[in-house]
């Protein structure tokens, strides 16, 4: 068996690569939300929150997704809006 | 080299030994730091700051010599002279045992900047052996370091709690809270390693582990029997009989003291082409 074996080498799941991955992605989220900086995000998501209501009547907080990555050189701010399917004809 | 240090004035620096995950390798680091570092001529104390849990102590193999501790010197129950307990094997190594039974907020701050300000006038290496956790121990273990051995094996969990470690060295520590004061100079330690695993791609490499903690490489100790064999008969590992990881441990305290030693992964033994071909049962 062991002829032939470095020739049909079955492919092992390469696991650490799993884990690489996974610890990046939890690192990246754990080290922002780690700093105080990071304490004005729910204030910043209830403000826009209220400044979208005063024109789109959007359902709840939890239409309003807001994610801060952090990086080295820079950090970016993701808001993510969901809109219901149907909009209500505007008032105006 | 070793007599180089010992004319001046004592170098006095603090190096912290830390992990934040428990069981990774701290004490055994400790204990082989120290010792290898007073092997090379450095006065060097080693300190226990896992209050309640001692086992320093027993690494080093002086269980049976400790009066007065860590804490009963914070206290001023003793003096420091007196908790000090000199290596039997090498003239220029100390231990400061922990406390067995006190609660760890007997550690005060002030005590420990007062303890290692007296050590400094002393010792050119003051060796932290920080318990595991970010409690109030391992708080005091770092917060006066000039430098940090993050202990890291190339696993999930303790490569976590080690970026999170890495984090409180870099804001909760004197160095991080005195303005213009240069930063703790915190390296990676990676041990348990398993050059096999690594190469069957079951186990992070030492690449994978160092990008994503993004701080200088110590050195890499390999997975070796040697470890256990030393601890059961309370000898540090580098002064046991030569094995991989103490040629490992050897070349990270040479770097600790500033001299470059090429990385080299221990332990490493590429099958040749007769195992290959008959497999590794051997």
């Amino acid at each position: 068996m062991n002829l032939f074996s470095f020739v049909r080498k079955p492919r092992p799941a390469q696991s650490a690569q799993t884990a690489k991955d996974r610890l990046q992605i939890l690192l990246a989220h754990e080290r922002s939300s780690g700093t105080a900086e990071a304490d004005y995000l729910p204030m910043l998501q209830r403000d826009i929150i209220a400044a979208i209501r005063k024109h789109v009547p959007i359902i709840g907080d939890k239409d309003v997704d807001v994610r801060m990555e952090r990086g080295d050189q820079m950090s970016s701010l993701e808001i993510n809006i969901d809109l219901p399917a149907s909009l209500p004809p505007k008032k105006g | 080299m070793t007599s180089e240090a010992k004319k001046d004035a004592p170098l006095g620096r603090v190096i912290v030994i830390t992990s934040g995950k428990g069981g990774v390798g701290k004490t055994t680091s400790s204990a082989a730091i120290s010792a290898g570092l007073a092997k090379q001529g450095f006065k060097t104390v080693v300190i226990d700051f896992d209050v309640g849990l001692r086992n320093l102590d027993m690494i080093m193999g002086c269980e049976r010599r400790v009066v007065f501790d860590f804490i009963n010197v914070i206290q001023g129950d003793a003096k420091l002279k007196q908790a000090l307990i000199k290596d039997k094997r090498l003239e220029t190594l100390f231990i400061l045992p922990t406390s067995q039974t006190r609660d760890k907020d007997a550690l005060t701050k002030e005590g420990v900047e007062q303890i290692l300000n007296e050590l400094k006038a002393e010792f050119d290496y003051i060796v932290c052996d920080s318990p595991a956790g970010i409690e109030r121990g391992a708080q005091m273990a770092m917060y006066y370091a000039d430098e940090a051995v993050v202990v890291t094996n190339p696993e999930v969990s303790s490569v976590r709690d080690s970026d999170r470690v890495l984090g409180l060295l870099s804001s909760q520590t004197k160095r991080a809270e005195t303005d213009g004061a240069e930063p703790i100079k915190a390296q990676v330690l990676l041990t348990r390693y398993d050059q096999a695993r690594v190469d069957s791609g079951e186990m992070m490499t030492v690449e994978d582990v160092l990008e994503i903690l993004a701080v200088p490489l110590l050195g890499v100790i390999p997975e070796s029997k040697a470890i256990l064999k030393a601890s059961n008969v309370g000898t540090p590992v580098v002064l046991d009989e030569p094995s991989a990881a103490s040629r490992a441990y050897e070349d990270a305290i040479s770097r600790l003291t500033g001299t470059q030693v090429e990385m080299r992964i221990q332990g490493e033994r590429r099958p040749g082409l007769f195992q290959r071909l008959f497999g590794r049962a051997t």
